[in-house]
């Protein structure tokens, strides 16, 4: 994946890439709005960090005390490595119960293990139940927006797709109208599932419990109606206690849409008489990602998106173009850790303007980690992306005068840079933009004349 | 070595200082919490009416079949808590009581023995939640002090109708779970 | 005003190549407000363009540098919140000279601050009848925080506003997006240039929307970018550093 390439294509639309922008920054703003209603709104934003970082110090300690508590409440707990052993586990419970049809709320954990390709490659119909979520599945994509998945799509695309798979009115794209089919469809999809699977938002070592948020009450519909409910949780959503929850249910909601609290906040504790929840704890890169300390916090991150929206690059590049399960500023860090090279232009797709990281719930410090990465990949890529980076990081300054100027007065003014310095940068930057006008002196040469 | 213990031992082997874990201190506020509540459900999308209205409200909305797991609003009911969730599909509206509700967001505490049925809130085309006025606690913090370990199976904060911004952004109420919140304060 | 001692000028390699007036400008407000300001001859590039681009370890020249060129002063000066933030938080540590880096990384400060926090100027008398819009770059406005945040829950401040607002006559013109960014970032202005374009192009209609007259702002960076696109596409709108506007009113 190439971000400069996916984004230049994202913007060749300007109408759409216009409307996707506004649209994301009427939620920042909404989130904008509603945080400074909130007077002791930082001081939140401090707690959620510190709990965030007292678990990270004592992750081990918060699993076990979860796993103890969870099996005392008659909850199965599993624990997978990786991606495959998390969708193994996933298939021997569907194939225990004979069971060839799920229901699943929206997890980004399950979109990062690739569950779904998974499962019906082993012959299960999987149904994303989160609009968003099943409006992509229907057309082959994965979402976009950790909360908004189908965020890139305009209405009408969305009224042909809903058309096709479900019969609505050919060109009717009243939300309202193509909400309610979807209502009526996955109804019977509810009505007939067995097992559901739902992702975690929060595990609470003290009760064994985990908390799951929706507001349009998928993921209850799902498992309240099944048998059999699989949970699945990468083991950084631990937190020590309850009252925490009240911590991260203030700020979750309100960081993500702009609203005070999520519709339905559902803790599952024990399963229903006659009834199974099975959790699956997923590491998948997670230890490793704790190794690293200089990137260890990015593990706060409780999933709002609130980076996404606030992201001047996100907004204007769109989440596909980042080419990673989670994208925006917190992919970024995230996704490098996963496979650097793959995902090396990532930590690059930024101003290192640290919005992202005044908007964090959790003050993870987002952009510093992106200019941190940067300093990794350039190492991992040694010498030879060395010159071909370098000389355009120099070309910025040192190359549009270097166009005008002298080579004596650009070794003057950049002596301490190295003399690798290519002209590639300079057609880049004269593209849509002009060079400035050349004055006669610099101020060098000026303060020379002018003082002492 | 199973993957529970090479997880646990990866984490283990990782040099980590020690982080205290932050005091909660008091963030609960003055006002008139019921002002507040409404204020905040009215901003969820639910709405308050009074226990009077609700027989008008069955009546205008044509509602056919009805619930009713609290006592006073029992004569407002038709039909049974089921064995079966599956059976509820086909509810039009369901009456319940909530434990208490939190001024700033609006949200209800429920627990298994609200319920009845796990599936109940969500299912039904449209609820009604009874809720003391005297039982409003500011804000989350309060609210969870109020919950304390408590147990139960299952317990929601449930603070409006299901709702979705799925499509553009477009603001639709009644994605999944029930079509509207009426809370009744009392 | 209390007595300001020696001050050590640091003008951006790219501000001496191409904005010579902004660094004069810069230079003679600071005189103008009573301080003794030498602008040692011998500095360089800061070495953000290469930090920035993932070679923050080839910059301990660059940083050993700047130590020994600034050493003597009592405050260091410069008219961009872009290098001083690069100063006080990417400079690789160099050997030898941790305590010295350290002082330095205390004593360096992004102009409009330095008036503000340093001199303690409230306000500046003079005239500037003009429309102005002001373009918080991003190292100033959330690396140094020379502005409040408007993602950040906290009393609304801004400390060139604070500067420029006194001014006679001077409009000071609400932005829709107050903060967001221009999209030059450096090597990114290049590495990702539809973005870069686009993102500036968006600045540009929301000062040009409010009928900005003059765009001004504390880094060069942006401003250099943001002109060359209006420019390249005729708009109309005239571009100066707040050193320009401040030292000109003045006078």
């Amino acid at each position: 994946m190439n971000h400069p390439q996916e984004a230049t294509e994202f913007l060749k639309d300007a109408a759409n890439a216009k409307w996707h922008d506004d649209t994301l920054w009427f939620v920042r703003d909404k989130r904008d709005k509603v945080s400074k209603s909130v007077p002791e709104w930082e001081k939140l934003r401090n707690l959620a960090s510190d709990i965030k970082d007292n678990v990270l110090a004592n992750l081990e300690t918060y699993l076990v005390e979860f796993e103890k508590n969870a099996k005392a409440n008659n909850i199965h707990v599993h624990w997978a490595k990786d991606a495959a052993e998390h969708n193994q586990i996933v298939l021997g419970i569907l194939n225990e119960h004979r069971c060839k049809a799920i229901v699943k709320s929206k997890s980004i954990l399950t979109e990062e293990c690739h569950l779904n390709p998974f499962l019906e490659k082993n012959g299960v119909e999987v149904v994303d139940t989160d609009l968003g979520e099943r409006i992509v599945q229907f057309l082959n994509q994965p979402p976009s927006h950790i909360v908004l998945p189908a965020i890139h799509l305009k209405k009408m695309a969305i009224s042909d797709i809903f058309h096709e798979k479900l019969q609505t009115e050919k060109g009717n794209d009243d939300p309202y109208y193509l909400t309610q089919a979807a209502r009526k469809h996955l109804r019977e999809k509810f009505l007939a599932a067995k097992v559901a699977i739902t992702g975690v938002n929060f595990g609470v070592a003290e009760t064994g419990e985990f908390v799951v948020c929706t507001n349009e009450g998928n993921a209850d519909m799902g498992v309240h109606l099944a048998d059999v409910h699989i949970a699945c949780m990468g083991i950084e959503k631990i937190i020590p206690k309850r009252e925490h929850l009240g911590v991260f249910l203030r700020l979750l909601a309100r960081s993500a849409t702009g609203q005070s609290i999520t519709n339905y906040n559902s803790h599952f504790r024990s399963p229903s008489p006659g009834k199974e929840i099975h959790i699956v704890l997923v590491d998948n890169g997670r230890t490793e990602q704790l190794a690293r300390e200089k990137f260890r916090n990015s593990l706060k991150c409780i999933r709002c998106g609130a980076c996404m929206n606030t992201c001047p690059i996100y907004r204007r590049s769109g989440g596909f173009s980042y080419g990673s399960t989670v994208p925006g500023p917190i992919g970024s860090i995230l996704s490098p850790g996963i496979d650097l090279q793959k995902h090396s232009s990532l930590p690059f797709a930024s101003t290192l303007c640290g919005s992202c990281s005044d908007v964090c719930p959790v003050k993870i410090n987002i952009h510093e980690q992106l200019y941190e990465w940067r300093q990794e990949i350039t190492k991992a890529q040694g010498t030879n992306a060395k010159s071909i980076s370098m000389s355009i990081a120099n070309g910025i300054f040192a190359v549009p005068f270097a166009y005008k100027l002298s080579a004596s007065m650009m070794r003057g003014a950049l002596k301490i840079l190295p003399e690798s310095i290519t002209y590639s940068g300079l057609n880049t930057w004269g593209k849509q933009r002009d060079l400035p006008e050349l004055p006669k002196e610099t101020f060098k040469d000026w303060y020379k004349k002018n003082r002492k | 070595m199973n993957s529970r213990e090479h997880i646990l031992s990866k984490i283990k082997a990782i040099p980590r200082d020690e982080k205290p874990l932050p005091k909660i201190p008091d963030f609960s506020f003055e006002g008139d919490l019921a002002e507040k509540f409404t204020q905040s459900i009215q901003f969820n999308k639910g709405e308050i009416v009074g226990a009077g209205d609700l027989a008008g409200i069955i009546a205008q909305n044509k509602f056919k079949k009805i619930l009713s797991l609290v006592s006073s609003f029992e004569a407002l009911a038709n039909t049974e808590l089921p064995a079966d969730s599956h059976q509820l599909k086909d509810l039009d509206l369901a009456i319940i009581e909530g434990q208490f509700g939190v001024a700033e967001n609006a949200a209800i505490w429920l627990t298994d023995e609200n319920m009845g049925l796990r599936a109940l809130p969500f299912i039904t085309e449209h609820l009604v939640i009874v809720l003391k006025k005297n039982s409003l606690v500011t804000n989350m913090h309060e609210a969870y002090k109020k919950i304390s370990l408590a147990h139960s199976g299952f317990g929601l904060f449930i603070a409006g109708p299901s709702k979705t911004a799925d499509i553009e952004q477009s603001l639709v109420i009644g994605a999944h779970g029930a079509k509207s919140l009426r809370v009744v304060l009392m | 005003m209390p007595q300001v001692n020696k001050i050590g000028l640091f003008i951006p390699c790219y501000v001496d190549q191409f904005y010579p007036n902004v660094a004069i400008a810069t230079l003679e407000l600071l005189e103008k407000l009573g301080c003794e300001v030498v602008y040692p001859s011998g500095q360089t590039c800061c070495g953000q363009p290469m930090a920035n681009a993932g070679y923050e370890r080839d910059t301990v020249g660059t940083a050993k540098h700047f130590l020994k060129t600034f050493k003597d002063f009592d405050y260091i000066v410069a008219p961009s919140g872009s290098c001083v933030l690069h100063v006080k938080e990417h400079s690789p540590s160099v050997p030898g000279l941790e305590s010295e880096q350290q002082v330095t990384q205390h004593k360096i400060y992004e102009l409009t601050e330095f008036i503000t926090d340093v001199l303690k100027i409230d306000s500046i008398q003079g005239s500037y009848p003009h429309k102005v819009g002001y373009h918080a770059s991003c190292h100033g406005q959330r690396g140094l925080r020379l502005a409040s945040a408007s993602e950040l829950h906290e009393t609304p401040f801004n400390k060139a506003r604070q500067l420029l607002q006194q001014l006679e006559g001077l409009e000071w013109v609400e932005l829709t997006r107050k903060d967001e960014c221009c999209g030059f970032g450096g090597t990114f202005a290049v590495t990702e240039e539809a973005l870069s374009i686009q993102m500036g192009k968006d600045r540009l209609e929301d000062h040009i929307s409010h009928d900005v007259e003059i765009l001004t702002g504390g880094d060069m960076s942006c401003i250099m970018h943001l002109q060359g696109i209006a420019s390249r596409n005729k708009q109309n709108i005239q571009f100066k550093h707040i050193a320009e506007i401040l030292n000109e009113a003045i006078s």
